[in-house]
């Protein structure tokens, strides 16, 4: 982890390579494989333990997304400037970030737990599913140990090392030094997050990219012309167009 | 006023036997796949009963449709959009699997597998959900014709709510005298309720004919749709994640043809035609205070073809000529509003229906018949359509919202009409009188015999074509012409599953297919059906190396 290539490697070249993948992977998926984007929900199978778990999981992870925004891309200048103590801070990430990591990991566990114990539900379960759940977990299970063990000794100030590295990158100009000084936990859980991100175009996760926020929006009920595509597999010569 | 067309659909209770062919044909047509095993785009149930899927007309506990709310405006009965989507993650009032019912097969391996012994081998029940040998306790049409009745009888919402207003021991006579068949498709509203509770804005109303559709490529499976509609037709294909629904078989009619379920209707039951409306009335009739107007209101959205200020508004709205000419010998709207013998399927959902029935007269004659009276006398009849007030009940729950009185308008003049035309058939006088107690002519009703009875193919069917002057666009020839819009061939699998990947047109299909077919010397392309042949394009030619399954090698 020490040596520099490596260290440009990890936190200089991968953090793009992955946004590349997810960015890409995204367009492409969106392009080729509209019909297998959905949340590929079990409910019908059954929905006791989901009725539970998967508010307790989406809910949590919302507040946690949440929480990262605020925490990495919120310099603690502007929080120091507004009047906010180091102290309060942590105070107020600790105990929310940790309700909320609880709630998803518990959340997650759960929803794995009737996954593999639902017959149907667990026949409906794709590779590339467990795949994502290694990930998924890793990346919660890693994070929230952070925040516990980081509260434990209070020695890593994150806001000082990962917040400034991770907007250096959206400078342009990683700042790759800085993540030397981050604890393993940390480094551990970035990197399970990068893996978890280079999966999302691939996996069933897309279904996050389409939250159905214009449904505040439109018109309760929707009309459509028939596609004039679909009424043969050409366009219409010059001069047959149609006029009705 | 905003015209716009609707393809309706009515169906004549009095004729159905029951026999589902039409949920066959649908199920051999739609439904035959991996995921929907357990939907039945069409089905036919037997009333009293509970329905498929159980108890569906439940709405307190589905919550299904539309309601006023406290300020007296339209609002989604499960929520709306906040409400909507803080249940995405899970939607609370989805049906599960076990109210439709589980899927089965059987296990005909065992059949011909089986080791020789004393006992014949039998095919045990295997569910398609779980993979696992399974009881079979329950199915789409378990109730038919009554079966279980004194078990199940209880749990039919509407026999519930007519045994709330009259004695039980009534009730129990009703049931053992009074049962007919009820086919059930989406109803294609002009209000959907499932459109409106589809977040994805996925599902929608095509605008040419009023089909309610669900666009694959944009459905997200968040389910809200499967819960939004009162009449449960909107199903979740559980293998692909998204929602299917009756599609009114609109590839069919767009060249003109009737619905598979109209089409092979033994009974001959269904009617199809096009029926104009007015856009602009529309949530203002679905929003009327009493649930018992809610007939008469949409009654007041339909418009008169015949009315030539409508056909011209009809015209500047867009409507093609032939369209509205279809409108003027719709028979659905002879039906509807001309004769006024069909009733729109639960008003009360307020979701402005648009398939419609004629309830049925038969139960009706034939009680009177076992009591020893003509059964076809009007006097008779009509006499009997009063004091059976049961039956006039239960169909008012079904059809008006529980109001009788059109409900017994109908059963009146389909009762007139039996007598009026058995004087006929008897070669007896006409009788007007008879007509005119119905508030029709003799004419009319000779009119109305005619559709009821002996209408024809064509008469039943009056579908116009998607348009025209796209015919010869409309027409699959692969000999219209190369599409270079689509360069990949078909019958790939891409990584997401079989479906995965852009979807090619039929036309572009048997372009490439029939291509292949003529100008090679080989036999058909095997390549993207893992070594097999393709059956339907295989020329005969030679023995190909997929024309049968490779023998598995332990064999």
């Amino acid at each position: 982890m020490n040596s520099p290539t490596t260290r440009i490697l990890l936190w200089g070249a991968l953090p793009y390579a992955v946004l590349a993948a997810l960015i890409i992977g995204t367009i492409w998926r969106y392009r080729y494989d509209k019909f297998g984007w959905t949340t590929r929900s079990s409910q019908l199978y059954e929905s006791r333990l989901l009725r539970i778990a998967s508010p307790l999981f989406h809910f949590g992870l919302l507040f946690v997304i949440l929480g990262h925004i605020g925490g990495l891309l919120i310099p603690q200048s502007w929080t120091d400037a507004a009047g906010v103590s180091d102290h309060t801070y942590h105070l107020v990430a600790l105990v929310s970030g940790t309700a909320a990591g609880v709630a998803t990991l518990a959340g997650i566990a759960l929803l794995i737990y009737r996954r593999r114990t639902t017959g149907p539900v667990f026949l409906a379960t794709t590779r590339n599913d467990k795949l994502m759940y290694v990930f998924l977990g890793g990346a919660i299970g890693a994070g929230l140990t952070a925040t516990l063990t980081n509260a434990a000794t209070l020695d890593h100030n994150y806001r000082q090392t990962v917040s400034p590295w991770l907007r250096s990158l959206f400078y342009l100009h990683p700042d790759v030094d800085l993540m030397q000084k981050t604890p393993g936990v940390f480094q551990a859980h970035i990197l399970i997050a990068f893996g978890l991100f280079a999966l999302f175009p691939f996996s069933r996760l897309v279904h996050a990219f389409s939250a159905p926020a214009g449904y505040l929006f439109r018109p309760y009920i929707v009309y459509r012309s028939r596609d004039p595509k679909t009424l043969g597999a050409r366009a219409p010569r010059r001069g047959w167009e149609r006029v009705g | 006023m905003r015209v716009m067309a609707q393809i309706a659909m009515v169906m004549n209770l009095d004729k159905c036997i029951g026999c589902h062919t039409c949920s066959v044909t649908c199920k051999q047509a739609w439904t035959n796949r991996g995921g929907v095993e357990y939907a039945w785009f069409n089905n036919v149930e037997t009333r009293p009963g509970q329905g498929y899927p159980r108890r569906y007309e439940d709405q307190e506990r589905w919550g299904g449709g539309w309601t006023l709310n406290r300020r007296g405006k339209l609002t989604l009965r499960a929520g709306g959009r906040w409400r909507k989507l803080s249940q995405i993650f899970s939607n609370p009032k989805l049906p599960g699997i076990s109210d439709y019912y589980e899927p089965w097969t059987y296990d005909y391996r065992n059949l011909t597998d089986a080791p020789l012994g004393d006992d014949i081998p039998v095919a045990r029940p295997r569910s398609l959900i779980s993979g696992k040998p399974m009881e079979i306790t329950w199915s789409a049409n378990w109730d038919d014709n009554l079966g279980g009745m004194p078990q199940h009888g209880e749990e039919d919402p509407i026999a519930a709510k007519v045994r709330a207003q009259v004695a039980d021991k009534v009730v129990y006579e009703f049931e053992q005298a009074f049962m007919f068949y009820l086919p059930r498709i989406c109803e294609h509203c002009l209000n959907p309720a499932c459109v409106a509770s589809c977040p994805s804005g996925a599902m929608y109303k095509r605008a040419e004919d009023g089909i309610v559709l669900v666009d694959q490529d944009q459905c997200r499976g968040w389910r809200m749709c499967v819960t939004g509609c009162p009449y449960k037709k909107v199903y979740f294909n559980h293998k692909t994640g998204k929602a299917e629904k009756c599609t009114m078989c609109y590839p069919r009619l767009e060249v003109g043809l009737p619905t598979v379920c109209s089409e092979t209707c033994v009974g001959r039951l269904r009617y199809l035609g096009v029926m104009l409306y007015d856009a602009d009335k529309v949530t203002a009739a679905a929003s009327v205070p009493d649930d018992r107007d809610l007939y008469a209101a949409q009654m007041g959205v339909f418009l008169d073809p015949h009315d030539p200020e409508v056909a011209a508004e009809a015209e500047r709205s867009g409507i093609p000529f032939d369209w509205i000419e279809a409108a003027k010998k719709s028979p659905v709207y002879d039906l509807i509003a001309k004769y006024q013998v069909a009733l729109p399927l639960h008003p009360e959902y307020r979701t402005m229906p648009m398939v419609w029935y004629i309830p049925p007269l038969s139960p009706v004659v034939d009680a009177l018949a076992d009591t020893g009276h003509d059964g076809e006398d009007a006097d008779n009849l009509f006499g009997a359509i009063e004091t059976l007030r049961i039956p006039v009940e239960y169909l008012a729950e079904l059809f008006t919202a529980g109001d009788t009185v059109p409900v017994d308008s109908v059963l009146r003049r389909l009762a007139a009409m039996r007598s009026y035309m058995r004087r006929i058939n008897l070669g007896e006088e006409k009788d007007e009188s008879i007509a005119r107690t119905v508030g029709l002519s003799g004419d009319q009703m000779e009119a109305m015999y005619r559709l009821l009875a002996i209408a024809k193919y064509q008469d039943r069917y009056v579908i116009p074509t998607a348009a025209v002057a796209d015919a010869q666009r409309l027409e699959e020839a692969a000999t219209a012409g190369c599409s270079v819009d689509f360069d990949e061939m078909p019958g790939g699998s891409g990584p997401f599953g079989e479906t995965s990947g852009r979807s090619t047109p039929v036309a572009v299909e048997n372009f490439h297919a029939l291509r292949e077919r003529g100008a090679s010397d080989r036999p058909a392309d095997t390549a993207g059906l893992r070594g097999r042949v393709n059956l339907l394009n295989w020329d005969g030619n030679g023995r190909p190396d997929g024309l049968f399954p490779a023998q598995a090698e332990d064999d």
